[in-house]
């Protein structure tokens, strides 16, 4: 067994985490920066976190993931990191020549207490910061949140650093996505395209963390928001928020920062909330929706009627991050599947009162919990109670699907056994068809598995 | 397809490329960064900067003090629940991302597939974290009962003034199990290379000695500095039986807590990664008089020399016979797969940047498939590892060094072996060397480049003036280099292949490399219409 310590006996822990379903701010703060064009993002702190930050987003998405760090020494650590960051950006304009530096602090210079709004200021005094040059500023610090916490600081710092309002309308639509892959925010951009919206995306991580083998390095590829984009999202009609955790901060910043208006939606995952999401973009764009999309739909819908009987009733077990576990568990009652375990080690309280919302009535038995202590070790001795049909979330699930005998779907951060997830989008229509193809697969080829030979089926 | 340079006359002089990568840099840092290269030439003394601090701002390949620590020199260890106190972070991305892989008997514990952590929230950076460590310790041992829990500080830790050692004390008095603290905070030292030496002094103040035991064998050794990555313990752990030395204790490969414990048993001790292992080894020599010698099992070669070594320390004809008989016969079949891949690999040019041992290791592998390494450096080694231990005395103690406790190791007079002083001192006369290395760059051609804690703009230049056919280092590195078209090989987790030790692994090695050189894939990467002459008026059904 690989998990050979895990039973089925919980005692009630209120120090201890064991197995994470979360991780740290900067590492989200260092994948939205990514995906925005000419960005660096930089980690002010000792170098370790800097260094697994980028090893833990390369495993995933197999791709270069250029960052800098602060570098700090013991004395940094006494005095404040005040000169090791006037240092690093005068050397990372001078080397890696960036148009932005995104700095996110770690936990070490949130303790010190470093102001980074001041030394970005001073940094521009002093002449670190070429003429026209950018630095953005976040504060991360991991004793609070989780990486998705991260994610949604570092976009709001884009939004409020850049987004600006002139007296000209512009007839486009923001959209602020939550931290999904670089397939997903594609998928965005094309369904936008099909409803003939003109709009801008941001973070948008494609053609960033998927670029094609050429034979030739880029530090910063051809992908990523642009600087004139971010700076019209002020004189934009309205803002899309995908992903309500990931997404308020940036969303509010921007009304509150040039009064653009704005609509939370969950990420479109799945059957209605990808309904609510096209509905939402067609009244605010004031169009219909094309019958291409429709037709996406429509296909999704009929697969899931010619395979519902190997949803239904399904026990799954879900860990993850809320902006994806909310839609993906509304998905998932809606195939009549029973998410009856769910866990995220984000917390918020959106995720508890979306998933009491949503399954006091249709599955009051299911269990959830977030925050702290919501990890996957207690995840897997509810598993141990009572199984599962159907186990999905990162990487680090296989291990209990192994242990268990239980088909796993890989979905989340961080996948980094498998590829597909940053090519293959898992949003929208288009995207609802590829989780119900890898869920499918998933049990049918441990069916196909474990049956018994009288009960081997060939047409299925 | 890249033009390959001719190096049929030797190495080129890199002093035109040394220059081109300065000029980008700021003055200061330029002399800085200029100290840590060395266009070598073994047949002088030549010096190299190391171990110095990462400037700001430069992106580097090193880690952090506690990844160091816990990542390198404990994780390996099955038996003991690593603890980390801190924010989630720190202890999220050491879980399981090193690849030590383990033997479980049945019955018996195995922790490395866990992840368990304090997860410090505000009001613990406010108000202090010991609290919540002493329930955290607690509820560890409530549910998993544990022969030992090690404890690691992350970078909040030791500003809040949290006392991990005290807790651990305390803990260690209320439970009854062994309990032991690290004060391996990631800003503590210049790398990871601060952690190996915090965790080999902790490991050797709370473990080594502890337990007792009647001799299991005629020749008993430790392995100092092997990893178990991918499996290479195994390996050896292999070799060993069949040759009929009894291996009491890996630091840390494959071990349990207890193999530790005992290791002060042993008769020899024999040292892999340098690097990160060498202050155990000088301790236990000063504790318990168990002398050392540096071996490797990288490369065929290596592995036979290093086989070798060990045996004639015991003089003893039937263990050298049997030394002997292994080595002809693996030999055998190691020159079999190696002229096979030849083809493939002769003439090849490689580069290595990784680690604190590998770098130099792996060159030995490269030479016995007749591929030239042009470049190397360290990660994190000291000046030693690349100019011989016969620098140490002359190397800087700077504040970073300073930082970190140098035990007071006292003889121990019960457990003390005046027969293995006695001994050393005869081997030692028949010119058998002890706490012998040479370091890397004695074993480098003339005009390779030697470039300490290499970083991301002087990788690329490198590429661009070497051309090699494989870059070897790590995970951070693999995309970047591979974009530039150049295969890039992790000597950290061997990219989830290996083993690479001993002679099987040599042979997985050799096949890898004619898989990795030998690949047509590199030449598809243009698309074919990208050479043909561009189409003019076309017969596309425009609307
Ligand atoms: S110190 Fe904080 S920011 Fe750094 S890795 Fe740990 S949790 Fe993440
Ligand atoms: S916080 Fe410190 S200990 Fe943790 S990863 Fe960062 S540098 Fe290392």
């Amino acid at each position: 067994m690989l998990l050979r310590h895990t039973t089925d006996k919980i005692i009630e822990r209120k120090a201890l985490t064991v197995n994470p379903a979360k991780t740290c701010q900067p590492v989200g703060a260092m994948y939205a920066a990514l995906g925005v064009h000419g960005c660096l993002p930089h980690s002010h702190g000792s170098q370790g976190c800097c260094s697994y930050h980028r090893s833990a987003l390369t495993r995933h998405y197999k791709e270069p993931v250029m960052a800098a760090t602060s570098s700090f020494t013991e004395g940094s650590s006494v005095f404040g990191g005040q000169a090791n960051l006037l240092q690093g950006l005068d050397n990372i304009y001078k080397i890696y020549e960036p148009d932005i530096v995104a700095v996110h602090s770690t936990c070490l210079s949130e303790t010190i207490g470093d102001d980074l709004g001041q030394i970005a200021a001073k940094a521009r005094t002093d002449g670190q910061v070429p003429e026209g040059k950018h630095v953005v500023v976040a504060s991360t610090p991991s004793y609070v949140g989780s990486h998705v916490t991260g994610y949604a600081n570092m976009v709001e710092a884009f939004v409020k650093y850049f987004a600006n309002k002139t007296d000209r309308l512009i007839k486009q639509v923001n959209v602020i996505s939550g931290w999904v892959e670089p397939a997903d925010m594609r998928e965005l951009k094309r369904i936008m395209g099909l409803m003939k919206i003109k709009s801008v995306l941001l973070p948008d991580t494609s053609d960033v963390l998927d670029t094609p083998m050429t034979g030739k390095f880029e530090m910063y590829p051809k992908g990523g928001t642009t600087i004139p984009e971010m700076v019209s999202m002020g004189d934009s009609l309205h803002t899309i928020a995908l992903g309500e955790e990931c997404t308020t901060l940036a969303a509010k910043a921007l009304d509150n920062k040039c009064k653009v208006a704005y609509t939370s939606e969950d990420l479109p995952i799945g059957l209605k909330a990808t309904d609510r999401f096209i509905n939402t973009l067609s009244k605010i764009g004031g169009v219909s929706v094309p019958d291409s999309i429709t037709d996406e739909r429509g296909r999704l819908v009929d697969t899931i009627t010619d395979m519902h009987q190997y949803f239904y009733g399904k026990r799954v077990a879900l860990f993850g991050d809320p902006d994806q576990l909310i839609p993906l568990t509304e998905f998932l009652l809606d195939m009549d599947m029973k998410p009856v375990y769910i866990v995220s080690g984000t917390p918020g309280k959106v995720f508890e009162k979306k998933m009491s919302a949503m399954l006091a009535e249709r599955l009051p038995e299911a269990k959830f919990k977030n925050g702290p202590n919501a990890d996957m070790f207690l995840l897997h001795q509810w598993i141990k109670q009572e199984g599962v049909d159907l186990i999905i979330g990162n990487t680090y699930g296989k291990y209990i699907a192994r242990d268990e005998k239980i088909p796993f779907v890989r979905y989340g951060f961080p996948i980094i056994d498998r590829v597909g997830h940053s090519y293959f989008t898992s949003l929208g229509y288009v995207g609802g068809l590829r989780l119900v193809e890898k869920m499918l697969s998933a049990m049918m080829d441990h069916q196909d598995a474990t049956c018994s030979e009288v009960k081997f089926e060939l047409v299925m | 397809m890249v033009k390959k340079k001719d190096l049929s006359k030797g190495l080129p002089d890199p002093s035109a490329l040394m220059d081109e990568i300065m000029a980008k840099y700021p003055t200061k840092i330029a002399k800085k960064r200029m100290k840590s290269f060395v266009a070598n030439d073994p047949s002088e003394d030549q010096e190299i900067q190391a171990n110095v601090r990462t400037i700001p701002g430069i992106i580097t390949q090193r880690g952090c003090t506690y990844a160091g620590c816990k990542g390198v020199v404990l994780g390996p260890t099955r038996d003991i629940i690593n603890l980390v106190h801190g924010p989630i972070g720190c202890s999220f991305y050491a879980w399981l991302t090193r690849r030590n892989q383990t033997e479980v008997p049945d019955g018996g514990d195995n922790y490395i597939t866990y992840c368990f952590s304090t997860d410090m929230q505000d009001e613990n950076i406010v108000f202090g974290g010991e609290a919540k460590l002493k329930d955290a310790v607690r509820e560890a041992y409530e549910i998993f009962k544990p022969k030992a829990i090690g404890i690691f500080s992350t970078c909040p830790v030791g500003l809040i003034g949290d006392d991990v050692h005290a807790v651990s004390r305390e803990m260690k008095a209320e439970l009854g199990i062994n309990i032991f603290g690290f004060s391996c905070e990631g800003y503590r030292g210049v790398s990871q290379s601060a952690g190996h030496h915090i965790a080999n002094n902790g490991v050797f103040k709370n473990v080594v000695g502890n337990v007792d035991r009647p001799r299991a064998g005629k020749f008993q050794v430790n392995l100092l500095g092997e990893y178990n990555i991918g499996g290479d313990a195994f390996e050896l752990e292999r070799l060993f039986e069949e040759a009929g030395m009894t291996l009491l204790s890996t630091f840390s490969g494959n071990s349990t807590i207890e193999a530790m414990e005992y290791s002060h048993t042993a008769d020899l001790n024999m040292v892999m990664c340098h690097r990160s292992i060498n202050y155990i080894a000088e301790m236990m020599e000063e504790k318990y008089g168990i002398p050392w010698i540096k071996v490797s099992f990288i490369g065929a070669e290596g592995t036979a020399k290093s086989l070798r070594k060990a045996a004639e320390f015991f003089e003893d004809a039937t263990l050298t016979a049997k030394v002997e008989e292994i080595i002809a016969r693996e030999m055998k079949k190691v020159e079999a797969v190696r002229t096979k891949v030849l083809p493939k690999t002769e003439g090849k040019l490689a580069m290595m940047f990784v680690g604190g041992s590998r770098a130099h290791h792996y060159q030995d592998l490269f030479k016995e498939l007749n591929v030239t390494t042009v470049s190397a450096g360290y990660e994190f080694a000291h000046r030693d590892d690349y100019e011989g231990r016969k620098v140490i005395p002359d190397i800087k103690i700077d504040a970073d060094t300073r930082n970190i406790e140098d035990l007071v190791v006292e003889k121990d007079d019960k457990l003390f072996r005046e027969d293995l002083v006695a001994k050393k001192a005869a081997m030692l006369n028949k010119g058998y060397a002890f706490s012998d290395y040479e370091g890397m760059m004695p074993e480098m051609s003339k005009n390779s480049l030697v470039i300490d804690d290499v970083n991301h703009w002087e990788t690329e230049k490198i590429i661009e003036f070497y051309k090699p056919d494989v870059f070897c280092a790590g995970i951070k590195e693999k995309y970047v280099v591979q974009k530039h078209g150049v295969p890039l090989k992790q000597l950290h987790s061997y990219d989830y292949g290996g083993p690479y030790a001993g002679f099987e692994g040599a042979i997985n090695f050799y096949v890898e490399m004619e898989r990795m050189l030998g690949t047509n894939i590199w030449k598809m990467v243009d698309a074919p219409w990208k050479s043909e002459p561009e189409i003019v008026g076309s017969f596309a059904f425009n609307d």
